[in-house]
């Protein structure tokens, strides 16, 4: 065991500023480099109105690979993973240091307009959000506001393309006019998935996005990320360690905004190497 | 051994003590819930009888504004008075005047003929004069023509002037009503819709006043008021909910918004008398500064009620749309605004509303002006519809008091049109997520 003398945390009232006290400094174990890297992301952190959030978190992100991210609530996993698109731009009093590119570009560099970012690295949220409008309309509206269409013939093609690819197609083609809210819970995350892959990004950000589904509806979605990793790169938030061993091939256990541990998914969930890690997975705390 | 007795102890002791002491409190909670009903039932009620009790009175006192008593003359268009080349300027009240004598030989003597002449309403030589001007070819004919009675007859025959009271105290005296008597025996007096309430302006006499002037001003200056208002309104909201940094300088212009939301309305009109009027020298009882000073009152209320529509729309709505890539733009006039839409139009309406029963700032830039044209445009001079409320409130004859009522009644019918409207567009357009 590496780092043996992180304490154990079993008590509820632990010392949440003892415990970052004794994580300072510490290294990532495991390999954070990946062989020909889509994202890749150098001594990242995040603050909010001043409170650290990420302590260099350093990540890269390989092409049709699916990485899961895993740790405690408040972990920061989620933090991190609305880096990557700069979805943190939209809150107030965030600030992000560090290194993130994309293709080898800075996306905090100065010369990067977020809107284009956006279209390359899609995200999928927690609770499905589609837009009160039509099944057809959610779906092409990406592709609409950045004009990859040129007639509506390109513009239905490319909306069945989405939903065929999110597995909805069989379900909603008899009812695209009918507003997208209508459907069930899956049905809402599979068409906010197909809303993402509409403007073919490289990247998917998931966060959480089977924590507000049912079992049947979680295996779908969980179906579908297996299929989508032939053609994009996902990075998916979850608390539930049985899908990230079922949908990764690597995973990353965040603590404290500290990036703990990384590695193969089997690895990590059959031979640790940081306690915490351990600990963790064992189901001792979290 | 000592958990098991302690089981026991707390299955024997507690429950029971626990469900005596939840019954004994249930009937108070109870009789507290019935006691909070009946006081909100009870001034639900209040509120629908004062309401009911406003109405009636209103439409009692009014409703009668709408009929006018007219008389029937039989007038002979004597060629001698009407003079081809001086149509336009002959004695036409003159005639009224010798009709009136023709039909009423006996009555002599100077007053006597002063008060049967009070009969029939000033407005009887303009409508003969009218009709020869139309049509000269009935010169020379003797005509039955309906002209409007004076006021104080038309108060007679609704019955707000009694006839048992002594005749000192009367505004028609004994012999005035004789002649009434006689014309209602030959059923020359008849009670018709009063078109000319609803088509002219103002008057000094109440049997020709109209509510027109008034409803056309009011029209012309909501219209401005909307016009510069709404946009003004929802484009503040968009900027300070969704643009702009949430500092200490965005933190005190919606203290100040909020402020001059609550700034009493004639404050208005004295800055709109000192800044439109006095400084930019824009016209004097115009729509268009009632129209501005309106807008001054109105726009804090859209502000506050489209900011609280923008922050109604769920962040998630938001999230997805940059999530795809929508800049903020597209985020906002995509997503956002069609969403707070209901909610903008609905105060928007309530806000206009209110600028339509609004007084106090339309008398400070000269709204309140007797003023018998219609108004054509944004220039004219014109009042509004609260104003001639007021003016006519002031009015000493009798006649306007069932004016007012029934001015009332149309601002009203106003009001309830718009506040439908507010209800119904926030119905149609109300959308779930």
């Amino acid at each position: 065991m590496i780092d043996s003398q992180i304490p154990v945390i079993q008590d509820k009232e632990h010392d949440k500023e003892k415990e970052l006290e004794m994580l300072k400094g510490l290294k990532t174990v495991g390999e954070i480099t990946a062989p020909n890297p889509r994202m890749t992301c150098r001594n990242v952190n995040v603050y909010y109105s001043g409170v650290q959030a990420i302590f260099g978190v350093s990540l890269d992100i390989a092409g049709n690979e699916v990485i899961a991210m895993i740790g405690p609530s408040g972990c920061g996993k989620s933090t991190f993973l609305r880096c990557l698109n700069r979805m943190n731009d939209t809150i107030e009093g965030c600030r992000v240091e560090g290194e993130i590119t994309l293709d080898s570009e800075n996306i905090y560099g100065s010369k990067i307009d977020v809107v284009p970012l956006r279209a390359q690295v899609g995200i999928v949220f927690q609770k499905p959000n589609p837009f009160p409008k039509s099944i057809y309309e959610n779906v092409a509206y990406g592709p609409k506001i950045h004009g990859l269409t040129q007639n509506k013939a390109e513009l239905d093609e490319i909306v069945e393309r989405s939903l065929i690819k999110a597995g909805l197609w069989g379900e909603v083609k008899d009812r695209m006019d009918k507003p997208g809210t209508g459907l069930s819970g899956g049905q809402q995350q599979r068409l906010c998935i197909a809303r993402t892959i509409a403007v073919s990004p490289e990247v998917i950000l998931m966060d959480e996005p089977c924590s507000a589904l049912d079992p049947i509806a979680t295996a779908k979605i969980e179906d579908l990320i297996d299929e989508l990793r032939e053609q994009y790169s996902i990075v998916i938030v979850t608390h539930s360690m049985q899908q990230a061993s079922r949908v990764s091939q690597r995973t990353a256990y965040f603590h404290l905004g500290y990036l703990v541990e990384v590695g193969p998914t089997p690895q990590i969930f059959t031979k640790p190497r940081h306690r915490l890690t351990e600990d963790y997975i064992t189901g001792r705390f979290g | 051994m000592n958990r098991v007795a302690v089981n026991e102890t707390i299955s024997v002791m507690k429950p029971k003590r626990a469900i005596e002491t939840v019954s004994k409190g249930l009937r108070k909670r109870y009789r507290a819930e019935r006691r909070f009903r009946m006081l909100g039932l009870a001034a639900v009620i209040a509120s629908l009888l004062f309401l009911t009790i406003m109405f009636i009175s209103i439409f009692g006192n009014g409703y009668t504004a709408f009929f006018q008593t007219y008389v029937k003359l039989n007038v002979y268009f004597d060629p001698e008075t009407l003079r081809e080349d001086t149509l336009a300027r002959a004695d036409y009240p003159g005639l009224v005047k010798k009709t009136m004598r023709a039909m009423f030989p006996e009555v002599q003597g100077r007053r006597d003929k002063r008060n049967l002449y009070k009969l029939v309403s000033s407005e009887a030589a303009f409508q003969l004069r009218a009709m020869v001007l139309r049509n000269p070819d009935i010169i020379g004919q003797e005509i039955p023509v309906w002209v409007p009675a004076d006021d104080d007859i038309d108060m007679l025959m609704k019955g707000h002037i009694r006839r048992d009271v002594p005749e000192s105290e009367r505004r028609l005296n004994d012999k005035q009503l004789a002649w009434l008597d006689r014309l209602s025996a030959d059923d020359r007096i008849q009670t018709r819709f009063n078109w000319t309430f609803i088509r002219s302006g103002d008057s000094r006499e109440p049997e020709l006043a109209g509510i027109l002037g008034a409803a056309v001003g009011s029209f012309l200056t909501l219209l401005v008021t909307l016009l510069l208002s709404f946009p003004i309104g929802v484009a503040a909201a968009v900027y300070l909910e969704e643009l702009a940094p949430k500092n200490r300088w965005t933190d005190l212009i919606e203290v100040n918004i909020n402020n001059l939301a609550a700034v009493p309305s004639i404050v208005f009109g004295l800055l709109g008398l000192a800044v439109f009027l006095n400084f930019f020298g824009l016209p004097r009882s115009a729509p268009l500064v009632g129209g501005l000073v309106l807008t001054l009152m109105t726009f804090p209320t859209i502000i506050i009620a489209s900011r609280a529509a923008l922050q109604s729309v769920p962040p998630s709505i938001r999230e997805a749309a940059l999530g795809i890539g929508a800049s903020k733009m597209q985020m906002i006039v995509h997503h956002v605004l069609p969403l707070a839409l209901p909610g903008i139009l609905t105060g928007t309406i309530i806000g206009m509303a209110r600028a339509l029963g609004e007084t106090a700032p339309l008398l400070m830039i000269g709204m309140v002006a007797f003023i018998v044209d219609v108004p054509q445009g944004f220039n004219d001079p014109s009042t509004a519809l609260p104003v001639q409320i007021f003016l006519w409130a002031d009015s000493p004859e009798r006649a306007f008091v069932e004016k007012t009522s029934a001015a009332i009644i149309v601002l009203l019918g106003f009001l309830i049109t718009m506040n439908a409207a507010a209800v119904m567009l926030r119905k149609k357009y109300e959308r779930r997520w």
